[in-house]
């Protein structure tokens, strides 16, 4: 037990190794954070987008007006940023961040934060996507026969609804993106999983970091699905 | 002075390119005060004639004119007109999750600017006339079909609308429920609300439509008043649907 004990406090704090864990704790979580916000945007955006053509293209080509050409043209912007994206790994697309179009960059974690932005938001954009889909037309006709227009029967009727629907996807989503933030390492950007690699490297000991990161790891992922567990017996309890 | 407030003219509606015509060429009008119902076997396109007056169905031909202007013209702003014109639906549509008072205030407050307090004044004035005030706070699933109608037609009415669409407002509910919903419809028409019907309730049509028009397959086959429609039919396909429903 005393030599366990021995061990830790030659990994994590002889020379402050510990405070390395700390800088990659938070980094971790601004990356995520940050990521996460840059992609809900997007992803509101690009399901709007998509799930609007798909509902109205026909009604808006027997209109006619510029109206349906410059959505035809965005929608097909959007199909090909979900293509692109969802086509090639995030590791790649964060070298390509960081190597190619931010060269000049100093600080890795503003790159990661816009890359994995970026990356969440086109699996963000499906699921809202799907939760817009899934909500009956009946709710939009209501709506617009109210007389609001198309986009404040989504801000106020669907896009509400459609959060509920798809609340534990996007969990998952997030869950899963939080993990994805582990790679993060290939830029220079030390986080959690760099610097208990790091700490590794130094002190020759792997037990102890690795699972250290793991456990942390463990402990942030369950703390979000009890947070969003919560939030969704909170909804729902709205409707009973 | 022009006492139309809604002229359909060489109204048409296809779909896969011209192969199902829902509806092929309706001229008629509604005045101001009148209540139309609209009869006709299923498929016969009447749905479809009463959703394109507040154009949710986007006619292929022809002209609709509410008030004198011309609503299917590409530059008109749909959402003025349909602030005018309340809709009731066959499924309420209801928005699940707001309560009874935001599902009838959300409109007036984002739309006409009301403020929060004289919309719900307003919203409980006709919660009371159809006698659900005490489910104000209520959330549409804890309420019955029929009550959820009744609400439905509130909720449009708190846009104080100058015409009320009602697309088949009884076909989804319980026999012992399509009464109260019924009621409310009656005394709309009683205030002199302009009202276009569409509905299998012929009770309903015989009593208080000023006019009935009866179609089928897309076209207006015979109109005329209750009395006209239901004692003296005169085509062979309006006195076929006749014997067909009990009145």
């Amino acid at each position: 037990m005393t030599e366990f004990i021995e061990e830790l406090k030659f990994v994590f704090l002889d020379d402050n190794r510990y405070k390395l864990l700390v800088e990659g704790f938070f980094n971790t979580l601004k990356i995520t954070a940050g990521a996460l916000l840059i992609g809900v945007v997007i992803g509101i955006v690009v399901a709007a987008i998509r799930s609007s053509y798909d509902k109205n293209k026909e009604t808006m080509k027997l209109r006619g007006g510029i109206g349906y050409r410059v959505l035809a043209v965005i929608n097909a912007i959007c199909k090909v940023y979900l293509t692109v994206i969802r086509g090639t790994p995030v590791v790649v697309q964060l070298m390509i961040c960081y190597f190619i179009v931010f060269v000049s960059a100093q600080d890795g974690v503003p790159v990661a934060i816009f890359a994995f932005g970026i990356n969440s938001g086109a699996y963000v954009a499906e699921i809202f996507r799907a939760g817009i889909m899934s909500i009956d037309n009946g709710q939009f006709e209501a709506g617009r026969s109210l007389g609001f227009n198309y986009f404040q029967t989504m801000r106020y009727i669907i896009i509400p609804q459609m959060f509920k629907a798809v609340l534990p996807t996007l969990c998952n989503e997030f869950i899963a993106l939080i993990k994805e933030t582990s790679v993060a390492g290939y830029v220079g950007v030390s986080d959690l999983t760099k610097s208990g690699n790091v700490i590794a490297g130094r002190t020759f000991e792997y037990f102890i970091p690795l699972l250290t990161v793991a456990a942390i790891y463990l402990i942030i992922v369950s703390l979000l699905t009890s947070l969003v567990g919560k939030l969704e017996r909170r909804l729902r309890k709205s409707e009973r | 002075m022009n006492d139309n407030i809604i002229e359909v003219k060489g109204l048409k509606k296809h779909y896969t390119g011209g192969a199902v015509r829902a509806l092929d060429g309706i001229d008629c009008e509604i005045r101001r005060g009148e209540v139309v119902v609209i009869v006709g076997p299923s498929g016969s396109g009447k749905s479809t004639l009463l959703r394109s007056l507040n154009l949710l169905e986007v006619p292929t031909e022809g002209q609709i004119l509410f008030n004198g202007a011309d609503i299917t013209a590409p530059k008109t702003n749909i959402n003025k007109h349909r602030q005018k014109m309340g809709m009731v639906f066959q499924h309420f549509n209801l928005f699940p999750n707001m309560n009874i008072i935001k599902n009838m205030t959300l409109a007036p407050t984002k739309i006409l600017g009301k403020s929060e307090a004289d919309a719900e004044k307003q919203a409980e004035e006709l919660l009371v006339k159809v006698g659900l005030v005490d489910r104000k706070e209520a959330y549409p699933s804890q309420l019955s079909g029929g009550q959820k109608q009744r609400i439905a037609i509130v909720r449009a009415l708190c846009m104080e609308p100058e015409v009320m669409l009602f697309d088949e407002p009884t076909s989804a509910l319980d026999p012992e429920m399509v009464g109260e919903v019924l009621d409310v419809m009656q005394d709309l028409a009683k205030q002199g609300m302009t009202m276009v019907v569409v509905t299998h309730e012929m009770g309903f049509a015989k009593e208080v439509a000023d006019r009935v028009i009866f179609m089928d397959e897309g076209v207006i086959i015979e109109e005329g008043t209750p009395d006209d429609i239901f004692n003296n039919p005169q085509s062979e396909r309006l006195k076929s649907f006749l014997s067909k429903v009990l009145i």
